[in-house]
C-alpha cells in the first residue's frame, strides 16, 4: 500500500475519534481511583455488591437463554419453513427490537403490576432482545448449502439427525454472536430494569449517582459492569469456534421444510406465543393509556415539542456520529496496516459500555474538565455519539467493503485522484449503506433514555424523558400520547428500515 | 530496440513484502504498439509487476519508465493518476453505480461533453457493443463486461494497457473467442499492452513477446516461437508446454547427443559431455517394435484420452518415461510393447 497524504490525514482523524470515545472511560477510571485503591476495594467487597453481581448475572443468563431459543425458532420459521407471508413475518418478528425497553416494561407493569422485579425484567428483556439472535441466524440459514443435507440424507441420516448434526453446528457462530449481543444488552439495559424496579447494576449505579453523587461508588460499580461486558466478549470469541464454514462453488437456494398440518398448527401457536406478548402487550397497553386520557385534555403542544426536540437530537447525533465514524471505518477497510485497526478496536471497547456508565463518565468530564458545557446541548450529543459510534463504524465498514479495491485501482489508473475517486466511486457505491446506518442511528438516538436523562439541558424534554418523567409518578394516562409518538416516529420506522435491509440482502 | 520505440521499461526491479522477496532484479522492455505477455505460475509476482507499473505499489528497488519518463525510482514517484496507463483487472471491475457509457467515459476529461460522447461511442463500436451506452453492467454477460472494461481502458489513449488475467473468471469456450477479439481490438487501436497470464496457450497465441517469470525472476524474454522451441532453461521448457527430460552425452563437437533414443541432432550446439536432453511430447511417434525408424522400444504404462488427441506414457530401456502426444485413434493398449520414433532436432541443457 502506497502511503499518501490523504491516508495519513484519515488515520489522524480516526485516532481523534478513538480518543474522543475513550476519554470518558479513562476519566471514570481516574475518578474511581482518585482517593486511592482502598475505597474501591471496600466498595467491591460489600456483601451488597455480591448480591448485585449474582442478580445481574442470573438475569443476563436467563435472558440470553430465552432469547437464543426464541430467536432461533423465529429464524427457523422465516428462513427454513414453507410458511406463507415471510416478509410480513420478518417485519413482525423484528418489530420488538425497535420497541424501547422502558416502554415495553411500563406496558407490562401497568397491566400486571405483579410482574415488577425479576419476572418482568426477564420477560421484557427477552422479548425485546431475541431479534439480535434471530437476524444473524436467519442470515446464516439462508446461506446454508442444501448439498450438505443431501449428502447426509444419502448416508441415511434422519431429518432430526440432520438438524442436529449438520444444520445447528453451522449456526454456532451466529447464535454465539447474537447471544453475545443479547447478553451485553441485558447487562447494560437501564430502562426495563428501572421500570421493573429490579435492583441490578445499572439501576443501582443510577441510584448511587442520584443519591448524593458519590463518584467512587458509581465508578466502582461501573468498573464491574465493564469487566463483565469484556469477559462476555472474550467468552463469545471462544465458544463461536475458529473455523469458518467453507464452501466451494456457487450457492444453491435453500430448500424449505414442508410442514405437516399438525406441525403447521404447532408452529402457528408458537408464533402467536412470541408475538402476542412481544407486540400485543405494548400496543394494547399504550392504546388503553390513550383511552384513560379522555378524562383530561392532552397537551398536544408539548407532545409536538418533545417530538421535535427528539428528532433534532437524533439528527444532530446521527450526523456527528457519521462524521466521526467515517475515518475509523475508512482506515480499517482501506489502510493496510496494523495501526489502522487501533481506532476501530478502541471504538469496539466502548461498544460494550452500558449507556448509564457512558452518561455518568461524561457527567464527570463535564463537571471537572468542561464546566461551561455541562448540561448543555453539545454535552448531550457528545454522550450519545460515544454510544452510537461503534454501531456506525460497523455499518460503514460493511458499506465501504462493497467497493472492491480493484474499482479504486481502475479509477486511479484512469487519471482520477484519490480524493476524486472517493467522491466518484467509493461514496456513491457505499451511499445506500451509509444512509441506512445514519437513519438507524437517528432513530436509535430518539429512543435512547439513560444518556438523555442525565445529560439533557435543564428544561429540555424529549419523548423518552417525558415518558420517563410521567412513569416516575405512574401517570400512564399522561404518558400515552408520548408513547404513541415514540412508537410511530421511531420504533416502527426502525423495524421497517432494519427489516428491509435484511430482506434486500436475502434477495441478492 | 530504438529508445523512442520503448513504451515501458522496468530496470532492475526488486520488491519485497516484509521479509519476503517477490521480485528479484526484473528487467523488461515493452515496445510501442506491441503485446507483451508476462507468463508465470501463480504466486510468482506477476500481479505485483503490474501493480508496480500502475503505481499501486512502490518498488523496493529499481526504476519504472513509461514513454522514456521515469515514474518510479529511488527519488521519483509519480502517482497512478498521472501515469497515463490503464488497467483491465480480473473480472472487469465495472463501476456498478454507472451505466456502460459512463463507465467508458470515466477517465475522459469533460466526460459529459459531446466529444466525450463521440469517443465513448467509438470505443463501444470498437469492442462490438454499439447501442449499449445506457445498459447497466449487471445486464451484460461476463464476456461483454470484459469488453466494456477494455473500452474504458482504451478510451483515454493510454501509453500502456495493463491486463491482469482478464479472462480467468470466464469459462473455457468463451475465454478463447474473447481472447481473439481482445487481441484484434488492441491491434486495431494500436495499443501497447502488458498482459499478465498463467495460461501458456493464452501467452503463446496472443503476444508478440513473451516474458517468462519463474522463481521471482525473468527467466526468458523472446517471441512465442523461440520461447517454445528454444527455451533458455529446462525450467522454461517445463513451464511453457510439456517436456520430457532425461540424461544424455553431447558428442560430435557439440552437434549431436547420445541417449536412450540413440544419437539425435541438437537444435543448437552444446558443450561436450553429460547433459540433460529435452524433447517435446509431439516430437515422439509410436510405431511397431520392428519398425526400422524406431529409436527405442518400451512398455505402454498408461494412456490418456482427450478427444482430439491423447498422450501415452512409455517406459523405455533405461527406465526413462517418454510422454508421447498423438492422434486419439492411434492410442495403443496399456501393457503392449511399442516402438518410439523421435522426429526433428532436440535440445540439450
Amino acid at each position: 500500500m502506497v502511503r499518501t497524504r490523504g491516508s495519513l490525514v484519515t488515520l489522524g482523524l480516526a485516532f481523534v475519534t478513538a480518543i474522543i470515545t475513550i476519554v470518558p472511560l479513562g476519566y471514570l477510571l481516574i475518578q474511581s481511583f482518585s482517593k486511592g485503591t482502598q475505597p474501591v476495594i471496600d466498595e467491591l467487597f460489600q456483601s451488597r455488591t455480591l448480591t448485585l453481581i449474582t442478580r445481574s448475572l442470573v438475569l443476563t443468563v436467563a435472558v440470553t437463554i430465552a432469547s437464543v431459543v426464541i430467536g432461533t425458532f423465529a429464524a427457523w420459521v422465516i428462513a427454513m419453513t414453507n410458511l406463507w407471508g415471510r416478509v410480513g413475518l420478518t417485519i413482525a418478528f423484528s418489530l420488538p427490537l425497535a420497541i424501547p425497553s422502558y416502554l415495553a416494561a411500563f406496558a407490562w407493569v401497568s397491566w400486571l403490576p405483579n410482574t415488577a422485579g425479576f419476572t418482568g425484567a426477564f420477560i421484557v428483556l427477552s422479548l425485546v432482545s431475541y431479534p439480535y439472535v434471530m437476524l444473524p441466524v436467519m442470515a446464516a440459514m439462508s446461506r446454508l448449502d442444501p448439498v450438505h443435507e443431501d449428502v447426509a440424507r444419502a448416508m441415511g441420516r434422519s431429518p432430526i439427525a440432520i438438524l442436529w448434526e449438520i444444520v445447528l453446528p453451522q449456526l454456532r457462530r451466529p447464535i454465539a454472536s447474537g447471544g453475545l449481543l443479547v447478553a451485553l444488552y441485558a447487562l447494560s439495559d437501564f430502562g426495563a430494569v428501572a421500570a421493573m424496579r429490579h435492583e441490578v447494576f445499572t439501576w443501582v449505579i443510577f441510584g448511587a449517582y442520584r443519591a448524593g453523587f458519590n463518584p467512587t461508588r458509581a465508578a466502582t460499580l461501573s468498573l464491574i459492569l465493564i469487566a463483565a461486558a469484556l469477559a462476555l466478549t472474550y467468552f463469545e470469541s471462544h465458544i463461536r469456534g475458529r473455523h469458518d464454514v467453507s464452501r466451494a462453488g456457487v450457492s444453491a437456494r435453500l430448500r424449505r421444510t414442508q410442514l405437516s398440518p399438525l406441525a403447521m398448527s404447532a408452529t402457528v401457536v408458537g408464533i402467536a406465543a412470541v408475538l402476542l406478548p412481544a407486540i400485543g402487550v405494548p400496543v394494547i397497553s399504550v392504546v388503553s393509556w390513550m383511552q384513560r386520557e379522555t378524562s383530561r385534555a392532552t397537551d398536544w403542544a408539548s407532545v409536538w415539542q418533545a417530538s421535535g426536540q427528539s428528532f433534532l437530537n437524533g439528527i444532530v447525533t446521527a450526523l456527528v456520529t457519521l462524521l466521526l465514524a467515517f475515518p475509523v471505518a475508512w482506515a480499517a477497510v482501506r489502510i493496510n496496516s496494523r495501526i489502522a485497526r487501533i481506532p476501530e478496536f478502541t471504538t469496539y471497547l466502548t461498544h460494550s459500555l452500558p449507556g448509564i456508565v457512558v452518561a455518568i463518565s461524561v457527567v464527570y468530564v463535564g463537571i471537572r474538565a468542561a464546566r461551561p458545557l455541562y448540561q448543555e446541548f453539545p454535552m448531550l450529543i457528545f454522550g450519545q455519539v460515544i454510544i452510537f459510534v461503534p454501531v456506525m463504524v460497523t455499518s460503514l465498514r460493511a458499506a465501504l467493503e462493497k467497493t472492491p479495491p480493484a474499482l479504486e485501482d481502475v479509477s486511479r489508473s484512469l487519471g482520477v485522484t484519490n480524493a476524486a475517486t472517493l467522491l466518484r466511486v467509493t461514496l456513491p457505491i457505499a451511499l445506500p449503506g451509509l444512509l441506512a446506518g445514519t437513519a438507524l442511528t437517528m432513530l436509535a438516538a430518539v429512543k435512547e433514555l439513560p444518556v438523555t436523562l442525565l445529560l439533557r439541558p435543564t428544561g429540555m424534554n424529549t419523548l423518552s424523558t417525558r415518558i420517563w418523567d410521567y412513569s416516575t409518578v405512574s401517570d400512564y394516562a399522561a404518558m400515552g400520547p408520548y408513547a404513541v409518538a415514540i412508537l410511530l416516529l421511531a420504533a416502527v420506522p426502525t423495524a421497517l428500515l432494519g427489516t428491509l435491509s435484511v430482506v434486500k440482502e436475502h434477495a441478492q | 530496440m530504438n529508445t523512442t520505440d520503448v513504451a515501458l521499461e522496468l530496470r532492475s526491479i526488486t520488491h519485497t513484502f516484509g521479509s519476503t522477496r517477490v521480485l528479484d532484479d526484473v528487467n523488461l522492455t515493452v515496445a510501442h504498439g506491441s503485446i507483451t505477455a508476462l507468463l508465470g505460475p501463480s504466486g510468482v509476482g506477476k500481479t505485483t509487476v503490474l501493480r508496480i507499473v500502475a503505481g499501486f505499489e512502490r518498488p523496493t528497488q529499481g526504476a519504472v519508465l513509461i514513454g522514456g519518463r521515469v515514474v518510479a525510482d529511488a527519488d521519483t514517484w509519480i502517482p497512478p493518476h498521472e501515469r497515463g496507463i490503464s488497467i483491465v483487472p480480473q473480472e472487469g471491475a465495472l463501476f456498478p453505480h454507472l451505466c456502460v457509457g459512463e463507465n467508458v467515459a470515466f477517465g475522459l476529461k469533460k466526460r459529459r461533453s459531446t466529444t466525450a460522447r463521440t469517443r465513448v461511442n467509438e470505443m463501444l463500436d470498437l469492442v462490438g457493443l454499439p447501442d449499449s451506452y445506457d445498459k447497466r453492467p449487471s445486464e451484460l454477460s461476463g464476456g461483454m463486461q470484459q469488453r466494456v472494461a477494455l473500452a474504458r481502458a482504451l478510451a483515454t489513449n493510454p501509453a500502456v494497457v495493463l491486463l491482469d488475467e482478464p479472462f480467468s473468471a470466464l469459462d473455457a469456450g468463451l475465454r478463447e473467442s474473447l481472447r481473439e477479439q481482445v487481441v484484434d481490438i488492441l491491434r486495431t487501436a494500436g495499443a501497447t499492452a502488458l498482459w499478465v497470464t498463467h495460461d501458456q496457450d493464452e501467452a503463446l497465441s496472443t503476444a508478440d513477446t513473451v516474458a517468462v517469470l519463474l522463481g521471482h525472476k525473468i527467466a526468458q524474454v523472446a517471441d512465442p516461437v523461440s520461447v517454445y522451441r528454444l527455451p533458455d532453461t529446462t525450467e522454461v521448457a517445463d513451464f511453457v508446454g510439456e517436456a520430457v527430460s532425461f540424461n544424455g552425452a553431447v558428442l560430435d563437437g557439440g552437434a549431436t547427443v547420445q541417449c536412450v533414443f540413440g544419437t539425435l541432432e541438437l537444435l543448437r550446439p552444446h558443450a561436450m559431455g553429460a547433459t540433460t536432453v529435452v524433447i517435446r511430447p509431439e516430437q515422439f511417434e509410436i510405431t511397431t517394435t520392428n519398425d526400422p525408424l524406431a529409436r527405442s522400444v518400451g512398455e505402454v504404462l498408461n494412456t490418456r484420452y482427450f478427444g482430439h488427441d491423447g498422450t501415452v506414457e512409455v517406459r523405455v530401456a533405461d527406465g526413462t518415461i517418454a510422454t508421447v502426444r498423438l492422434h486419439a485413434r492411434l492410442l495403443p493398449e496399456v501393457g503392449s510393447t511399442v516402438g518410439v520414433v523421435v522426429n526433428g532436432k532436440v535440445l540439450a541443457f
